[in-house]
């Protein structure tokens, strides 16, 4: 029975860490001021050239950095055309997710059906082998740990740099910082970019680690359900990691409950995460002060100086 | 040094030549593309975007998929004049579908010819339903429409795939996936043999029309396009913002629940776990190609249709992946916001001066 509930929680930290890294990456995007709804584009983008690289040169590290850099790419296109060209950033995300929808599709047809080698999980030797919290602790495939780290780094950036707080000005007043001499413009573009690199990351995640294939809009609605944790976190980074794991305990749950056989038909159960969204977003919504409170100010309005 | 200045009224001029634009620059880009894989870019590009528009029978199938892209891009245009941002579409279009399907699938022998405007009222109603949960979350607990709406599309989805495997699959198929083919009184009248150009082409094709009367001869219209355009000036018109929510998602499910039955009820003739190749999201790239315009929705309905038809023929003829299509509709959009950025904007050279700061 501990045997089955380390397992289970294992596999939710994994599920939930495609969710950390695009998310994680949103946030910093939307505290800026700018709504990128091109998080599911940016993630099939990484996952398709991460694969890819992987499968051409065998090393899982270079398709991490591909993916990395593919998101990153894609979200340039986004900050191009919304903070230099000033188009609708709704719009200019939508954009983006159906073009990186066809742009994977086009790049993976060659990798359909391919299979490459896992990135393993860690062991360390005494530690990882400790009765019940050695494998919690201990045993998780590298990159769970880079999320997490990745998160807390954010925080640590958001609330204790100065760096951090003129991203949050920027994203609260952008006239006011522009007033001030920030650079609102140059800071919104580092925080896109960002964004896309984190959504590079966590699709090149889904093809290289969580199921290490590539199929045709494999990331099925995890970038829109970063997008809704971003919300649900009230755009504080801790909150994040408890909202991912908490998406990530339903999908595991879900599955769990199919592989049980309980008798409900595997759709309904699939429907789960999905519907768990809406629940979510409706529970946190339904205080619109708190949103307004923690919601950046400026968040999809596009700038332009007043000299 | 050039320099942007806000223009005092959108250019109308503008606005019609970004989406040409746009097209221009999607078939160049389109070729270079052709060219990295290897095909020749003239023989793919006429594929692609002339083939199409040589015969009767590409005539007939552009219409064909012309239908449902217009008649939800009309319905989404709505919504995203009055800054509603429906992006579930796809679940609307299936949610009709499966709704307006349902007489036909219980009914399978039926020879009664009110099935088919029962069916065709239904399909309104399930997208109209459809709609309506982003709409309820919306007004009432200020839950974001887009992700609720795009949350729903994936819930249909998985609606639809349980009820053709399970409780509306045909016993007498074989353990495939799918209903029973529907009755001769539940299909949509064809009119040319031959061709797959059907009634519900044709209203597709008039709807347009009639939006075009409402959004200039009527309150509502005057409503709409007022919400749009000074929301502040709207409110104190008195024009709430809910009002606004429900009616445009209330309009947009209907148009694509319809379009889904009559999907449905055409060219497919029974449910199958996909019966869209993605029309509520390419719908959401009529609308904006359109200009969000009754008029230029059926215009750029057509086009992205014959992209659609001239995909299927490249991927036969010619070997080229169809996924092109999806990548093309991305471009299509990427250089149409680019644009616009001229009917909102004008660029002026402003001469830089040690004295000007």
């Amino acid at each position: 029975m501990t045997g089955l509930i380390i397992a289970s929680i294992m596999t939710m930290m994994t599920a939930a860490t495609p969710l950390v890294f695009a998310a994680t990456g949103e946030l910093v995007a939307e505290k800026s001021g700018v709504l990128n709804l091109g998080v599911e584009g940016m993630m099939l983008i990484g996952a398709v050239f991460g694969f890819a690289a992987v499968t051409l040169t065998g090393e899982p590290l270079l398709g991490l950095a591909v993916g990395v850099l593919t998101g990153l790419l894609a979200s340039m296109i986004f900050a191009v055309l919304t903070l230099s060209l000033l188009s609708n950033q709704v719009a200019t995300g939508l954009a983006l997710t159906i073009f990186g929808t066809g742009l994977s599709a086009l790049v993976g047809l060659d990798y359909v059906g391919k299979t490459i080698e896992q990135i393993r999980a860690i062991y360390i030797p005494v530690l990882t082998d400790l009765p019940i919290v050695g494998r919690l602790l201990f045993g998780h495939d590298p990159l769970v740990y880079v999320g997490i780290l990745i998160l807390g780094l954010t925080h640590w950036f958001l609330k204790h740099t100065r760096w951090g707080m003129i991203l949050r000005a920027v994203g609260d007043s952008d006239q006011s910082a522009h007033a001030i001499g920030y650079p609102v413009i140059a800071i919104r573009y580092a925080a896109v970019a960002f964004g896309g690199a984190m959504a590079g990351l966590g699709g090149a995640y889904l093809s290289l680690v969580y199921t290490p294939l590539w199929a045709e809009h494999m990331t099925a609605g995890r970038g829109w359900i970063a997008l809704a944790l971003v919300v649900f976190a009230s755009w504080r980074p801790t909150r994040v990691l408890l909202g991912a794991v908490l998406f990530g305990g339903i999908t595991i749950l879900q599955l769990n409950a199919q592989a049980a056989g309980l008798g409900i038909p595997a759709s309904f159960m699939s429907m789960l995460p999905y519907i768990a969204t809406i629940v979510v977003l409706v529970l946190i919504s339904r205080d619109a002060t708190r949103i307004r409170l923690n919601a950046p100010a400026c968040l999809g309005r596009p700038f332009r100086a007043e000299r | 040094m050039f320099t942007l200045e806000v223009r005092a009224t959108q250019s109308a001029y503008a606005s019609w030549l970004s989406p040409l634009l746009a097209l221009v620059l999607t078939a160049i880009t389109g070729a270079l593309i052709f060219l990295v894989m290897g095909k020749s870019p003239g023989i793919a590009l006429y594929i692609y975007f002339i083939e199409p528009l040589t015969s009767w029978s590409g005539l007939s199938e552009v219409a064909v998929k012309a239908g449902p892209l217009i008649l939800i891009g009309m319905g989404l245009s709505l919504g995203f004049r009055a800054g509603v941002w429906n992006i579930g579409a796809e679940g609307q279009f299936i949610a009709g579908a499966l709704l307006g399907s349902a007489p036909a699938v219980y009914f399978f022998d039926s020879t009664n010819p009110l099935i088919l405007p029962c069916m065709m009222l239904l399909g309104i109603l399930g997208g109209m339903a459809w709609a309506a949960m982003p709409a309820l979350l919306k007004t009432r607990f200020n839950a974001n429409e887009i992700l609720v709406s795009l949350m729903l599309v994936y819930v249909a989805e998985l609606l639809l795939v349980h009820l053709v495997q399970g409780p509306w699959r045909n016993p007498q198929g074989w353990g495939f996936p799918g209903t029973r083919m529907f009755p001769d009184v539940a299909l949509l009248p064809m009119f040319f043999p031959g061709y797959r150009v059907h009634l519900g082409t044709l209203i597709a094709v008039l709807i347009p029309f009639g939006v075009w009367f409402v959004m200039m001869r009527t309150r509502f219209g005057f409503q709409i396009r007022v919400f749009g355009s000074a929301p502040l000036a709207a409110r104190h018109a008195g024009i709430g913002s809910s009002q606004m929510v429900w009616t445009t998602l209330m309009v947009g499910g209907g148009f694509a629940g319809l379009a889904g039955v009559m999907e449905a009820a055409s060219t497919i003739g029974q449910l199958m776990p996909k019966i869209s190749p993605g029309y509520g999201f390419t719908a959401i790239i009529v609308a904006f190609l359109g200009r969000l315009h009754p008029v230029g929705v059926l215009l750029a309905g057509t086009v992205i249709a014959v992209t659609y038809i001239g995909g299927e023929s490249a991927q036969i003829s010619a070997g080229l992946p169809k996924a092109v299509t999806g990548l093309f509709q991305g471009i299509i959009l990427f250089y149409l916001l680019a644009f616009d950025l001229l009917t909102r904007y004008r660029l002026t050279r402003v001469r830089t001066r040690g004295n000007t700061a």
